[in-house]
C-alpha cells in the first residue's frame, strides 16, 4: 500500500514523467487499425444493405424505366411471401437434407483425417480442398455432365434396373441436393477437422478406462469436444446452401427452384426490384432465425 | 472410508491378486516387455521402477487394456483379463497427463465412471471422494482452473471412485514440482492405506518408488532385474544395474575363485578383499565388489582402520559440501574414482582436495555381483547426479 501511495508524488517530480501524448496515441492505435476494414464494411456492406432495405419499400408499381419512389410500401413483404413461400420451404428442406447427408459423410471423414490418417493427413486434406481450385460453376457443370440422361452413370443405373427405362438423375430434386452436398462439403469438413485434430486421444483412453464403450466415449467425449467445429461447420454449410441458386439452376428445373433463383430472376429477369429486395430481407431474417434457434439449442457456450 | 475398502474386498472373488504370466509385448522387431511374470498381492502398493523405455508403461497399459499383449496372461484372481476391452476391466488408471475431460467440471469428471455404469445418484459419492483428496467445494470448476497438483488429485479421485480392484498410476507425480511431489507421495500412501486397493505405480524416480511402495520391481530392457522390499533392493542389489539405478554404488571389478568358509575372497586390481558368503550373488568368475558411498568411512592412515573392515587407499580429488553430508571423490591407487558420503555430524573435519585418505568399510556392508566378462573397469555413479542420493537428502 505504501508503495502505491508513493507513486503519484514521485512520478510528479521524477526525471521521466509519464509520456501522456504517446499513451493517447497508443490508445487510438486499435481504432486506426480498424479503420480500413470498417470503412470497407461501411461502403460495401452497410450502405448497400441500407439501399436494399429502401428498395424493398419502393412503390411496387414503379419500374426501371419510370423510376421508383420510396412509398414505405410494407405490403411488399406479405405479397412476396404469399407468392413465393413454397420456394422458401424448398430452400430450407433441400439444404437441411444436404446438411444431414454432408454430416453423415463429413464427420467420419474429418475424424479419420484428424485422428487416424497419420502421415497421409496432409494429402487427404489437400484432396478435400482440391475441388476448390476450380470454380464453383465449373464443378457444378461437371456434375451436369455426369448426371446427364445419356451419361454412363444413368446408363449403368438403368442397366441394373435401379432406375426405370426413362428414369433420370438430372433435373430432379436428387440432383440439386447432391449438388448442394458436394459443393459445400468442404466448408463443413474443414472446421470439423480443426476441432477434431485438437482432440487428445489420451482422453479417449481415459474414457475407455472409465467404463465408456466406444459409442459412449464418442457421445460423451469426442462429440462435445468437437462441438465448436461442428457448429461452425454446419453454419458455414447451411447458410450459403440455403441461399444458393446455381445448383437448382444447373441441376434442376423450375420445379426445383429455390428462393435464390426467385431473387435472381426478380433482379435480373423480371426487374422487380422491390420484390427482389423484400425477398432478400425475408431470406436473411429466416436464416438468422434458424441460426439463432440452432445456437440456442446447440449450446452457445462453445461458440460465444 | 473403511466401508469402501470392505466393499472393494467383497467384490473380489477368491483372491484379488494380480498376476502377470509370461507377458510379452512386441512392437515390430522391438520387444518392449519380454516374458514378464510376477504376482502383485491384493492390497499392496507395488512400484514398477525403471528408466524411460524399459517397458514399465507398456506393462501398465497391458494391465489397463490400452495395449494388447503379444502373448501371455494378465490374471486378476483366476480370471484372465488380457483380452478384455479396457471398459470391461475392474481396473482404473491415473494417467501421467491426468487426461481430465476439459469440457466437464470436476464433479462430472469424477462422476464419469459411475455414470457410464448407469449409476444415477452420484452426488454423495463424488463429494465423499472429493473430500478424500481434499478438494471439497471444487466440484463446479473446470480442470483448466485448477493447479497441477489439484488436477492430479482429481485424476486420482476419478479413478478411485469406481472402487477398482487395481489402481494403476502412470508416473502421476512427474509433472509436479519437488515440494508438491513429496506432499503427494505421502498423501497417495495415506489414501492407499485408507482404501486398501492394490496400487500399481510406474515411475522412473527411485526415491518415489522407495518412499511409497511395499514392493519395488526394477525393470530394465523389458525384464525385471530385481523385485523386493525397498530396503532389500537397496542393501543387497542383485545386479549392477539395480546397484546403480537404485541410489549410487561403487563397483570394483574383480575376480572371485570360490568361497572359503563363510567368506568369498575377491582380488581386484591386485588387492585382496573379502565379502561374507551371504552377501555374494556369485562366488566365482568375474565379479563386482560393491559398496554404497555412505557405507565408506574416511580415515587418515591404515592404522586407524578397525579390524574386520576392508580398506582402499587414495587421494581426495573432489569434495562437495551438500549440507547433510560431504560427498568426496577419491582416486584409488589404480586410477579409478570411488565416491564416499560423510554425514555432517559435526565430528571430524572437511578433507581438502589432494589429501591422502584411507576409505574403509565393514565387510558386511559390501556385496558381490556377477560381472560380464567384458566389463573390466570399475563403475561408480557420477557424484553430481541430478537425482539426490537415497537417504542422504530426504
Amino acid at each position: 500500500m505504501t508503495a502505491l501511495a508513493h507513486v503519484p508524488t514521485t512520478s510528479g517530480q521524477s526525471a521521466v514523467p509519464p509520456p501522456a501524448p504517446r499513451r493517447g496515441r497508443r490508445r487510438l492505435l486499435p481504432y486506426l487499425l480498424l479503420l480500413p476494414g470498417a470503412a470497407w464494411l461501411f461502403l460495401f456492406f452497410a450502405l448497400p444493405l441500407l439501399q436494399l432495405a429502401a428498395a424493398s419499400l419502393y412503390d411496387p408499381s414503379g419500374s426501371l424505366s419510370t423510376g421508383y419512389s420510396l412509398t414505405w410500401a410494407f405490403g411488399n413483404y406479405p405479397d412476396a411471401l404469399q407468392a413465393y413461400w413454397p420456394h422458401f420451404v424448398r430452400s430450407f428442406v433441400y439444404s437441411a437434407i444436404a446438411l444431414v447427408i454432408a454430416l453423415l459423410m463429413g464427420y467420419p471423414l474429418a475424424y479419420g483425417i484428424a485422428q487416424k490418417a497419420g502421415r497421409w493427413k496432409n494429402l487427404l486434406l489437400v484432396c478435400v480442398v482440391a475441388p476448390m481450385f476450380t470454380s464453383f460453376l465449373v464443378r457444378t457443370l461437371a456434375w451436369k455432365t455426369i448426371l446427364s440422361d445419356n451419361g454412363w452413370l444413368v446408363g449403368l443405373l438403368r442397366d441394373v434396373h435401379l432406375l426405370g427405362a426413362d428414369g433420370r438423375l438430372l433435373a430432379t430434386p436428387f440432383a440439386v441436393v447432391l449438388g448442394l452436398t458436394y459443393n459445400f462439403l468442404p466448408f463443413l469438413v474443414l472446421p470439423l477437422y480443426a476441432s477434431l485434430e485438437r482432440l487428445d486421444p489420451r482422453l479417449l483412453e481415459a474414457a475407455s478406462d472409465l467404463y465408456a464403450s466406444s459409442w459412449a466415449a464418442f457421445r460423451r467425449v469426442t462429440l462435445p469436444l468437437s462441438m465448436p467445429g461442428l457448429i461452425a461447420g454446419t453454419l458455414l454449410f447451411f447458410i450459403p446452401a440455403t441461399g444458393d441458386y446455381i445448383n437448382a439452376e444447373l441441376l434442376g428445373t423450375p420445379n426445383e427452384y429455390m428462393i435464390g433463383n426467385v431473387i435472381d430472376s426478380a433482379f435480373l429477369v423480371r426487374l422487380d426490384y422491390p420484390q427482389g429486395a423484400a425477398l432478400s430481407f425475408l431470406l436473411m431474417a429466416a436464416i438468422l432465425a434458424v441460426v439463432f434457434l440452432y445456437l440456442r439449442r446447440a449450446g452457445t457456450e462453445e461458440v460465444l | 472410508m473403511r466401508q469402501m475398502g470392505a466393499k472393494a474386498q467383497e467384490r473380489d472373488t477368491p483372491a484379488g491378486d494380480l498376476r502377470l504370466a509370461n507377458l510379452t509385448k512386441r512392437f515390430g522387431i522391438f520387444t518392449a516387455v519380454d516374458d514378464l511374470s510376477l504376482t502383485i498381492p491384493q492390497g499392496s502398493f507395488f512400484a514398477l521402477l525403471g528408466a524411460s523405455g524399459c517397458g514399465k508403461t507398456t506393462t501398465l497399459r497391458m494391465i489397463a487394456g490400452l495395449e494388447e499383449p503379444t502373448s501371455g496372461q494378465v490374471l486378476l484372481g483366476d480370471r484372465d483379463i488380457a483380452r478384455l476391452r479396457p471398459y470391461k476391466r475392474p481396473v482404473n488408471t491415473v494417467f501421467q497427463s491426468y487426461a481430465l475431460f476439459p469440457h466437464l467440471d470436476i464433479h462430472e469428471n469424477v462422476a464419469f465412471g459411475l455414470r457410464r455404469r448407469g449409476i444415477r445418484k452420484v452426488t454423495e459419492q463424488v463429494d465423499r471422494m472429493l473430500a478424500l483428496v481434499q478438494l471439497e467445494g471444487y466440484g463446479r470448476r473446470r480442470p483448466a482452473q485448477l493447479s497441477g497438483g489439484q488436477q492430479q488429485r482429481v485424476a486420482l479421485a476419478r479413478a478411485l471412485i469406481n472402487h477398482p480392484q487395481v489402481l494403476l498410476l502412470d508416473e502421476p507425480l512427474g509433472a509436479l514440482d519437488l515440494k508438491l511431489r513429496r506432499q503427494m507421495q505421502i498423501e497417495l500412501k495415506r489414501i492407499q492405506t485408507e482404501v486398501g486397493i492394490t496400487f500399481v505405480h510406474v515411475t522412473h524416480d527411485q526415491e518415489e518408488a522407495m518412499t511409497m511402495a511395499d514392493t519395488v520391481a526394477v525393470m530394465n530392457a523389458g525384464r525385471i532385474e530385481q523385485l523386493g522390499a525397498p530396503a532389500d533392493l537397496y542393501e543387497y542389489p542383485a545386479t549392477a544395474f539395480v546397484a546403480n539405478f537404485l541410489g549410487q554404488s561403487n563397483l570394483l571389478a574383480g575376480e572371485a575363485a570360490g568361497s572359503a568358509g563363510t567368506d568369498v575372497p575377491v582380488t581386484a586390481h591386485g588387492v585382496r578383499f573379502s565379502v561374507p558368503a551371504d552377501r555374494a550373488r556369485t562366488d566365482r568368475g568375474p565379479v563386482y565388489l560393491g559398496v554404497r558411498p555412505e557405507k565408506l568411512h574416511l580415515v587418515d592412515s591404515v592404522a586407524q582402520v578397525p579390524s574386520g573392515h576392508q580398506h582402499v587407499e587414495g587421494v581426495v580429488t573432489d569434495a562437495s559440501y551438500v549440507g547433510v553430508s560431504t560427498q568426496y571423490l577419491i582416486r584409488t591407487g589404480w586410477g579409478s574414482e570411488i565416491s564416499a558420503f560423510v554425514a555432517n555430524t559435526g565430528a571430524g573435519r572437511q578433507l581438502p582436495v589432494g589429501a591422502p585418505v584411507v576409505a574403509h568399510w565393514d565387510a558386511r556392508h559390501a556385496f558381490l555381483l556377477p560381472r560380464e566378462a567384458g566389463a573390466d573397469s570399475d563403475r561408480t555413479t557420477p557424484l553430481l547426479d541430478e537425482q539426490p542420493p537415497v537417504g542422504a537428502l530426504s
